[in-house]
């Protein structure tokens, strides 16, 4: 897919929280000695006063910041989370107030578990491409939520990115194009008024990330007429790290094409900010003219694959915090208690 | 704090925004009626920059009902040399001390039980530390 007039990302942001929590600590309480090590060491958990609208709003004002772009020019504002403060209640209208870019504008959550946060984008690239606005902020955040106990609980993280999207000339990466690939496939779902998502355990892999990545990341390389090694980076949602090694190797990306993008190991799977934040790492150090490849998957299930050429704008465009600055900072929490209480999983009444 | 107050301070609660005087171009936070400085009506908006040093201290360590705690409140001074009380954050009091640069981060303040809503307003934390900084020490 491709606007009518080229867009790009003319500014961007990251946020990750500050505290962590050891998964050795995790396995500690819940399994018995001996068993395989958890597939991350240590992620990330948000703070007594943190929510996706928090965390939303530091990132998106870092991506104001760094873009060449009148506030006002902005005409639409969503968040893609699975992790939303209410229930019912637009999150989106509460980032936009605080960035003060209320009232003329576009504001919505957007809902597709861990590609929330890409559909967002998506959506973006089409306003600022059909000439509708002049920039679009796209925003993919979660405070990932999981079962004491799970499988899940050992890499649910928190963080996130956010992008502003503007016409091509003012852009620090140009999406050369995108595609989205959707079918319905039961593998992670969360009822009403239940409290955790349940998921399809060896449903997972094969019939759901790996076949909606490959899947959109193939047609997209065809769509574009390049090979893996046109790319200078290439950035995947981020389960684990096993699955983002070996998506990429099935496409033909070399392990130094992923290692930039590939935040999970140091705070786990950020949800709909998984994929964004491995983008954000990747133009935290990316040189003009580099192409990177990004791929997205939420479980539903569906991809979203973008092709971004690097501008010149980029070394002027990255003043702030970076994602290595968020993921430097951390802070371990007491032990599995203490977390257990952040994450408001201890009821008192 | 009631909802129709907090909906109307939305804006000084989201982002730092006060006022700055026509006449005399002093700034104040928060918005008030008239300019502290000359007394003049015409303010216009001014979003402050959200920087500044730890002017004073002291931890609540026996918050009120609907906040968590224990917690650090200061007096920060702000760089266009304002003082504003807040709620400190990513930090413990014992990591506190006079002149420590803040910045401001918008935060949840305050939660109306589990099924009432949320505050949300200016908090300020420790300078992030940047990577370029790190290197260089
Ligand atoms: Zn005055």
């Amino acid at each position: 897919m491709k606007p009518n007039r080229d867009v790009g990302i003319a500014g961007y942001g990251a946020y990750v929280p500050r505290l962590r929590v050891r998964t050795a600590d995790i396995s500690a309480t819940w399994r018995g000695r001996g068993g395989a090590a958890p597939a991350v060491a240590e992620k990330s958990v948000p703070g007594a006063d943190e929510d996706v609208v928090t965390m939303a709003i530091e990132a998106a004002r870092t991506a104001l910041d760094r873009a060449a772009v009148d506030p006002e020019t902005i005409g639409a504002v969503w968040v893609g989370t699975e992790s939303k403060p209410y229930a019912v209640k637009p999150s989106a209208t509460l980032v936009a107030e605080a960035l003060g870019i209320t009232p003329h504008t576009v504001a919505a959550d957007m809902e597709f578990a861990c590609k929330a946060g890409s559909e967002a984008m998506q959506a973006a690239v089409a306003f600022v491409g059909s000439g509708m606005v002049e920039a679009a902020l796209a925003i993919g955040m979660d405070t990932a939520q999981s079962k004491p106990g799970d499988a899940l609980e050992y890499t649910a993280g928190c963080g996130g990115a956010a992008y502003l999207f503007a016409p091509a000339d003012l852009s620090l990466a140009v999406v050369e194009a995108s595609v989205s690939y959707v079918t319905d496939t039961p593998d992670f779902f969360r009822r009403e008024t239940a409290h955790y998502p349940e998921h399809g355990s060896r449903f997972t892999g094969e019939p759901s990330y790996f076949r909606h990545t490959l899947a959109a990341s193939r047609r997209l390389l065809a769509e574009v007429g390049c090979a893996p090694a046109d790319f200078a980076h290439a950035v995947f949602h981020q389960p684990v790290p096993k699955f983002v090694e070996k998506a990429g190797a099935e496409l033909g990306f070399t392990r130094e094409q992923i290692r930039t993008g590939l935040v999970a190991p140091r705070m786990g799977n950020a949800y709909a900010g998984s994929s964004l934040l491995g983008l954000a790492a990747v133009l935290d150090v990316a040189r003009p003219g580099e192409r990177i490849f990004f791929c997205s998957y939420g479980s539903g299930a569906g991809s979203d694959a973008f092709c971004f050429r690097v501008t010149g704008r980029i070394e002027e465009s990255r003043h702030g915090a970076t994602v290595l600055d968020y993921l430097d900072r951390r802070r371990l929490v007491d032990g599995y208690g203490q977390y257990l209480r952040l994450r408001g999983k201890i009821r008192t009444a | 704090m009631d909802l129709p107050r907090y909906h109307r301070l939305t804006a000084p609660y989201y982002r730092l925004e006060g006022q700055r005087c026509a006449a005399c171009d002093a700034v104040q936070f928060p918005p008030r009626t008239s300019c502290g400085a000359c007394r003049g009506a015409d303010l216009k908006p001014y979003r402050f920059s959200g920087r500044g040093t730890v002017y004073s201290f002291a931890e609540v360590s026996q918050p009120p009902r609907g906040f968590v705690g224990p917690y650090v409140v200061a007096l920060v001074e702000l760089e266009e040399g304002v003082r504003v009380t807040a709620q400190l954050t990513d930090i413990s009091a014992e990591e506190v001390e006079i002149g420590l640069p803040v910045e401001m981060v918008t935060r949840r303040l305050q939660e109306k039980g589990p099924h009432g809503y949320l505050v949300y307003g200016y908090k300020f934390r420790p300078c992030l530390e940047r990577s370029a900084a790190r290197r260089a020490s």
